[in-house]
């Protein structure tokens, strides 16, 4: 690498530069964004070889492939950043098949004029959550957009994973009588970012809880390989996420919401803007749905693991024709927990 | 959270929900109306009609200031930034109500138009004071509560000479509204031993008593609902927004109608006062001016029942700057959010509620706001009509 350097003329200015038109172009100026920040950052052996594809070795057994696009807005949030988000985003969505992530790809649209040293703290801040979830960034694509026509960096990754013998897990493998548990409490990702909006501007101490949840999948996988369904409650939070269970498994739910946690800030914010925790975006939590007489041990494998420290086990499935998740209020009556109508926070993951 | 766990708990409703048990004659029926949008909101979220006996019965009410804006004025608001170079700053809610035609605001935004979603009216003055070359209009709505903060922008503006900011005002007043509903019942009875025995159980249109407005209340003051207890021989009890606070003016109420009592009660008392904010009051009083007659959706022309910008302010004031007609637009013809605004039809009895009309599809303004009656019983509550049937 050291001697292709040296063909530029300079070195790209990470501290005042900015996206170009070029760096899209396909010419030596998209190369040398690519070895100098790209490569730089993620550097390894697929990598190296500055082919378009990366050639992969797999093992035997059922793989996982999801993608998911990052449009967030700030790109930078208490907690995290577009850039780790992109890696945990698509991670978790390879993780609630019960997979092991293996490989991650990742496509960027950059808008002309966004700042170098902004795209490096995003492109260092992917390589960190990469690396610490030990999942390669094995192939990528960098397009340029004029100004105005982007929103500084939209990252679309995509993962392959594998599914460990006699993991089945799906959405549609809810059964009446299993149980519904929560790895943590809700909402910190969507009020965390909610919060930073410059017409709001909110002085919370909310964190984004973005993180990689395959090492929590795993050990829960060991613990109860018959687990039904997982799910990372993201955009549409948890409603959104146990009604598209309820459709796709033809059941009901029932919860109790006294069981399910929710942060005194989250809560404190939630109740100043008129919104409900349970319709807000996380970025490191999942839902998990199991025979009841497994519900103990799995709980108590995800307690054990540091993100699964606050499960709990927070309902049941029922039977139910019209697949309604009902909850029983912490004030002693029974609502509806109906699907998110519209959106409730723009732009948020 | 302090001060609204304690307005939350469990085990004191469970408590209240005895009392209101014991208290009931079994022989009386107790068809209560809760008037603004955030008690249906608080009675559906919190399930607060799983704890009342059969007897009481919850009729929701016209308090919701997305579902009364008639859709004429809507409109009107959709073709100004269509047609000018106006940036239009709303309240997110009004975004989706239907004004002719089944238009939106939001349609109107995906065509091309300016339309900006704010928290509060002063988001809307930060940005006029950040495009000082283009015009920008806030499209106020609400009751009592939200007048006085438009009032305060509307006096900033002209203090700070912001010539390119307007407000197209909305604002409604509740007594009219009050005693517009009022003015349908049933005439009151000579004797007020009788409230509660006059019609036969669930009788359309027939109101027993009302959950008064919480927050509206904290500005006008308990004295402005005595003609509620004093020419219409209904009791009144001003109530907050929490559930507790339901669930006891429930109690109130009860308590009055079984000792034959017609009475305004104040349960919100760590908020309202006799009188009000006196301030908030004169702000309105210095900003704004009684309209002859307003439209509402669901109790048609009201006289004396909403508010426009005073000549003073003419500078600031949309409809003035602008060229605004008036439009009639007509509901769908299917939807009858007239009928449950006025607490005639649940919203469970309208013939599109939850088929044609949903949150995500709404063809009357019922269905927007989460204060809505309709999108509260589609949100919270319809799995009872389900198993009903």
């Amino acid at each position: 690498m050291s001697s292709r350097r040296e063909a530029y003329a300079r070195t790209l200015d990470l501290a005042r530069g900015r996206v170009e038109i070029g760096h899209g172009g396909g010419g030596r100026a998209m190369a040398q964004l690519i070895e100098e920040l790209f490569l730089a950052a993620f550097d390894n052996d697929w990598l190296r070889a500055q082919d378009d594809c990366a050639r992969l070795t797999v093992p035997a057994g059922r793989l996982v492939m999801a993608t998911d696009s990052h449009v967030v807005s700030p790109l930078f949030f208490p907690g995290g950043d577009i850039g780790c988000l992109s890696v945990h985003g698509t991670l978790n969505d390879v993780a609630m098949a019960g997979a092991r992530p293996l490989y991650l790809a990742a496509g960027f649209i950059l808008e002309e004029g966004f700042p170098l040293a902004d795209l490096k703290r995003i492109v260092a801040s992917m390589a960190r959550a990469a690396r610490d979830a030990e999942v390669p960034i094995v192939t990528g694509d960098t397009k340029v957009v004029e100004r105005g026509k982007g929103d500084g960096v939209f990252i679309t990754t995509t993962g392959v994973g594998v599914i460990p013998a006699g993991v089945d897990i799906s959405a549609s493998r809810a059964r009446p009588g299993d149980a519904v548990l929560l790895s943590g409490s809700l909402g910190e990702h969507g009020m965390a970012v909610l919060a930073q909006r410059e017409n709001l501007s909110f002085d919370a101490p909310i964190q984004s809880d973005t993180a990689a949840l395959h090492g929590l999948v795993a050990a829960m996988v060991t613990a109860v390989p018959d687990i039904h369904c997982l799910r990372d409650p993201t955009r549409g939070g948890l409603s959104s996420a146990l009604n598209e269970i309820a459709r796709q498994s033809g059941v009901g739910m029932r919860l109790r919401e006294a069981a399910i946690p929710v942060k005194e800030p989250v809560r404190a914010l939630c109740e100043f803007l008129g919104l409900d925790p349970l319709y807000v975006a996380n970025e490191g939590k999942l839902l998990a749905i199991c025979p009841a007489e497994a519900a103990e041990t799995l709980l108590a494998a995800m307690r054990a693991h540091p993100l699964g420290r606050e499960a709990a086990l927070i309902g049941e499935v029922v039977a139910d024709p019209h697949g309604f998740v009902e909850m029983e209020t912490v004030f002693g009556g029974h609502r509806l927990v109906d699907w998110l109508s519209g959106e409730q926070l723009p732009r948020i993951c | 959270m302090k001060y609204l766990d304690e307005f939350r708990d469990g085990r004191l409703a469970q408590g209240l929900a005895a009392r209101i048990q014991r208290e009931i004659e079994p022989d009386r029926r107790y068809a209560l109306m809760e008037f603004c949008g955030g008690h249906t909101h608080a009675i559906c979220r919190y399930g607060i009609e799983d704890l009342l006996p059969a007897e009481v019965r919850l009729i929701h009410g016209p308090g919701c200031p997305v579902c009364v804006l008639p859709g004429g004025r809507l409109q009107a608001a959709i073709d100004l930034v269509e047609r000018e170079p106006v940036i239009l700053c709303s309240y997110g809610d009004l975004l989706r109500v239907p004004g002719a035609q089944g238009d939106t605001l939001l349609k109107a935004k995906a065509r091309g138009a300016d339309v900006r979603m704010v928290y509060s009216v002063s988001d809307a003055l930060e940005i006029a004071r950040a495009h000082p070359d283009r015009p920008v209009a806030f499209f106020a709505i609400g009751f009592e509560t939200t007048t006085p903060p438009t009032a305060v922008v509307l006096r900033q503006a002209r203090r700070e000479g912001l010539g390119n900011f307007s407000v197209y005002c909305n604002h409604v007043l509740t007594p009219p509204a009050l005693r517009a509903l009022l003015a349908t019942l049933p005439p009151p009875s000579s004797s007020s031993a009788t409230i509660g025995k006059e019609e036969g159980p669930g009788e359309k249109g027939h109101i027993d008593g009302f959950i008064g407005p919480a927050h509206v209340s904290t500005v006008i003051g308990t004295r402005a609902y005595e003609f509620v207890a004093a020419e219409y021989r209904r009791p009144l009890v001003i109530a907050g927004f929490e559930p507790l606070d339901v669930l006891q003016s429930i109690l109130m109420l009860v308590r009055q109608i079984n000792a034959g009592e017609v009475r305004v009660e104040n349960e919100y008392t760590r908020a309202v006062g006799a009188e009000g904010n006196r301030k908030a009051q004169q702000l309105m009083e210095e900003v704004f001016e009684i309209r002859p007659s307003f439209e509402w959706r669901g109790l048609g022309e009201l006289p004396d029942s909403a508010l426009a910008i005073r000549p003073e302010f003419a500078d600031w004031d949309a409809e003035r700057r602008f060229v605004v007609p008036s439009i009639q637009a007509s509901d769908h013809k299917a939807c009858a959010c007239a009928e449950v605004l006025r607490g005639v039809k649940r919203p469970e009895e309208c013939k599109v509620f939850a088929t044609a009309c949903t949150p995500d599809h709404p063809l009357g303004s019922c269905m927007v706001s989460a204060e809505g009656a309709c999108a509260a019983h589609y949100h919270y509550g319809r799995f009872r009509q389900a198993v009903a049937s």
